[in-house]
């Protein structure tokens, strides 16, 4: 007899919710807190950041200081994850260079995110060029949903009635630190709007929610927060949805495919297990997938049967194109006149204090949607490559005694050379829209599996002149505002054999569109309410469904369209149309 | 939670303060458990395949001991000791320095390399390795490969080298108690973030930027 058999569980779930992000997150939020009984599968470890952030440690607590050798964004980021992981591999076509980052969480990559919460506006949904598809929505279709989300979630900002910025529900936000406050001027003179930054912050403590308190200001978002004062999706969704008593989570469980019925619809999931590597199969209502635009997209391709032969929501064939990441480029430097500066602490809130919205009008440029600016800079906690730079660039200003001296050194002047340095490092770096193309995509990679035999997926992804040259634009923007404010240039400018330094797709982790909706089944994935047109009861509710992501950073978006979703299916329950 | 309605302690609210010192508390007390029951030793928000890459590179050694004590000294030459705070080998960089080409191995070969280079170019020159040298004949050696604009092109693998170790000292040295304290950042605690102090904005003539 075979060992190998296929563990079934009795149970039949309202909804079956794949990914536990801030899409699965608000999913199975709404529908726990309505009664629904929700069971979700997590790809990844619990992670709790009550228990588990590193927020507060010193550099010393890590025996590499932070450095970022087995996490891409440093020791003590929140995530157990990044660009490749250990058994799970995606290939390339086409020499394309798309980067996938992945977080193997409960809350995934929401753990330790920039918590940068944007608004689309009207033009990002219904765009006036007409070089992309229209979303089947409109910005007023999703404002009561980021209203909602904004009041439940908590947001800073300030109302400044930009028509393409969309204004939200804010809490008080965080003053300016004094490299922001050079930023504001030299940005002023460049002709470049500055803005106070919108986050996923809570500044104000939210009536009625004694599981989350405000934010006593440590910037270090990037470890998810033990008093739960940001939004990750494991501390304000999925952690309050399980005290519900209806929501059940199953963690370390890598989906294979959802599995349907003869007549097409979903009736379940099967998923292997990554610590006891046996088999699962759970039975649900609905499906509702949120593993991440790609990881959604790969599992829809990989449920192939008689009624969805090109794989499951795909008769339409769209499912893996139209991939699109934000486009970022950056630059950076420091300001001399910030040697030697008094020493405070200014660590601030952890997601962006200010920010450039897009302030010009691209009838007059030559490419086509704009982006948005984040800076940064100041008088950070140390770790590891602290310094690196300062023996760059002690030889290009003056020493105390206004000599010139040559650069490196060691000693004590190199030692007061680290002291008089320290804080002025001042860069910005731009997100901007990518045009969602057809012949961008992902797809499954028929030779290769990763170690649980799941087929992997390949990418196929090329940056043209549109991306380009407003990756141009930016690098051009920035040095003048740097110029403006006085600051001295560091980082490399580039030239058009690097595409100005726009970076790898994949690499700003903002990719969308691999399961768009839209009112035609032929052309599109999903409904208007992240339905399948072709399977009633499957619905996605990460970003996969983008038609076009703007240059806003896709996450507020994520949580309002899911819980939109969410809220339909209960409509619909209720109405017993699924 | 009403703000009002709350005690603030050290610029927090009361429930941020109880909430703040349960969830530091938790993680020791399950290391002491986990430790007891002798299982494997689990740190809460570590997976635990970087604990287990964690203790095998602390238990292997890979410099020498003459590497070791040429590091020493190399180290103390970039960070000495000065009015303000120690040295690099007080602030243990050498230690750091073993740890870390283990744990970014592409420093290894560069490292012992550049260490065997910086010997041989001191016996060709005095007729005795690094540490062997008195600290003038030292500092004449590190003033020909410190300064990378200056140096004579046939130093170049010397300036590649000191480059490194000037970076991973300065790394090693400011992310310890001693260098944190020294360089004066002062976050990393929980607080209420009102701006830059009225003399700061006055100094930089910042008093009527607004956001």
């Amino acid at each position: 007899m075979s060992d190998f058999q296929i563990k079934k569980s009795p149970t039949v779930y309202d909804a079956i919710v794949v990914g536990s992000g801030a899409g699965g997150g608000m999913a199975a939020y709404v529908l726990a807190n309505a009664g629904q009984k929700v069971l979700m599968l997590e790809a990844g470890q619990y992670f709790d950041p009550r228990m588990d952030s590193h927020q507060l440690k010193w550099p010393w607590e890590s025996p590499r200081r932070g450095a970022s050798t087995t996490r891409p964004f440093g020791d003590f980021d929140a995530s157990y994850g990044g660009w490749e992981l250990e058994g799970e591999p995606y290939t390339q076509k086409n020499k394309s260079e798309f980067e996938w980052f992945r977080s193997r969480m409960l809350g995934g990559r929401t753990n330790h995110w920039g918590r940068i919460s944007l608004r689309m506006g009207p033009e990002d949904f219904k765009p006036t060029d007409g070089l992309t598809d229209d979303w089947p929505i409109t910005y007023a279709d999703v404002k009561p949903f980021y209203d909602k989300v904004d009041r439940m979630i908590g947001i800073y900002g300030t109302v400044e009635g930009i028509e393409s910025e969309p204004d939200g529900i804010f809490m008080k936000p965080p003053k300016p630190r004094l490299n922001e406050l050079f930023i504001k001027k030299g940005a002023e003179k460049a002709g470049v709007k500055v803005i106070t930054g919108r986050g996923a912050v809570m500044t104000e403590s939210i009536k009625g929610n004694n599981d989350r308190a405000p934010c006593f200001y440590c910037g270090q978002c990037g470890r998810s927060c033990k008093v739960y004062g940001d939004f990750s999706a494991s501390s304000c969704l999925v952690i309050p949805a399980v005290k519900t008593g209806n929501l059940t989570v199953i963690t370390d469980a890598m989906v294979r495919e959802v599995i349907t019925d003869k007549d097409g619809n979903a009736k379940g999931v099967s998923y292997v297990n990554r610590k006891d590597l046996q088999e699962y199969q759970v039975s649900g209502k609905l499906v509702i997938l949120g593993a991440s635009a790609c990881e959604s997209a790969r599992i829809l391709l990989n449920s192939k049967s008689s009624a969805h032969p090109g794989g499951l929501a795909n008769s339409s064939g769209v499912v893996g194109k139209y991939l699109h990441d934000s486009t970022g480029a950056g630059v950076s430097g420091f300001l001399p006149q910030l040697m030697d500066r008094k020493r405070y602490n200014e660590d601030g809130l952890g997601s962006v204090h200010i920010y450039s919205p897009w302030w010009l009008d691209n009838k007059k440029l030559n490419f086509p949607r704009g982006y948005h600016i984040e800076y940064g800079g100041g008088m950070g906690m140390p770790s590891y490559g602290f310094g690196g730079g300062v023996s760059k660039i002690n030889g290009m200003v003056p020493d105390r005694n206004g000599k010139m001296k040559d650069a490196g050194g060691y000693g004590k002047s190199l030692k007061d050379d680290y002291r008089r340095f320290y804080g002025t490092g001042v860069g910005m770096a731009g997100r901007g829209t990518a045009i969602a193309r057809a012949d961008n995509y992902c797809e499954i990679d028929p030779n290769m599996v990763d170690k649980y035999g799941i087929p992997v997926l390949r990418f196929n992804y090329k940056w043209a002149k549109e991306e380009i040259l407003q990756a141009k634009h930016m690098q051009e923007t920035f040095l003048s505002i740097m110029k403006e404010m006085g600051a001295v240039v560091t980082s490399e400018i580039h030239g058009a054999d690097t595409n100005y330094g726009l970076l790898n797709p994949g690499k700003i982790i903002h990719e969308v569109g691999t399961i768009r909706m839209g009112d035609d089944p032929k052309k599109s994935a999903l409904n208007k309410y992240c339905q399948a047109h072709d399977c009633k009861n499957l619905f996605v509710v990460d970003a996969g469904p983008f038609v076009q992501q703007g240059d806003k950073n896709a996450t507020w978006t994520i949580l309002a369209l899911s819980m939109r979703t969410a809220e339909y299916i209960l409509a619909q329950k209720k109405k017993q149309n699924i | 939670m009403n703000r009002r309605d709350s005690i603030k302690a050290l610029g927090l609210t009361a429930l941020s303060t109880t909430v703040l010192i349960e969830a530091c508390k938790q993680p020791e007390t399950k290391t002491e458990v986990a430790a007891t029951a002798e299982e494997p030793v689990k740190e809460a928000g570590r997976e635990q395949w970087e604990i287990d890459r964690d203790k095998k590179l602390k238990s292997e050694t890979f410099f020498t001991k003459h590497e070791m004590a040429t590091i020493t000294v190399l180290a103390d030459i970039i960070i000495p000791k000065d009015d303000v705070s120690g040295s690099a080998s007080d602030a243990k960089v050498p230690e750091f320095i073993e740890f870390i080409v283990k744990d970014i191995p592409e420093h290894k070969v560069p490292m012992r390399g550049g260490l065997k280079w910086l010997d041989i170019y001191c016996f060709n020159k005095f007729q005795k390795s690094f540490v062997e040298a008195s600290d003038k004949e030292q500092i004449s050696i590190v003033d020909e490969i410190a300064y990378p604009k200056k140096a004579r092109p046939e130093m170049q693998a010397g300036v590649a080298f000191f480059n490194k170790m000037r970076d991973l000292t300065a790394s090693g040295f400011y992310t310890t108690e001693i260098g944190v304290k020294d360089i004066g950042y002062a976050g990393n605690t929980p607080n209420q973030w009102a701006g830059v102090p009225d003399d700061v904005l006055k100094q930089y003539g910042m008093q009527n930027v607004k956001i």
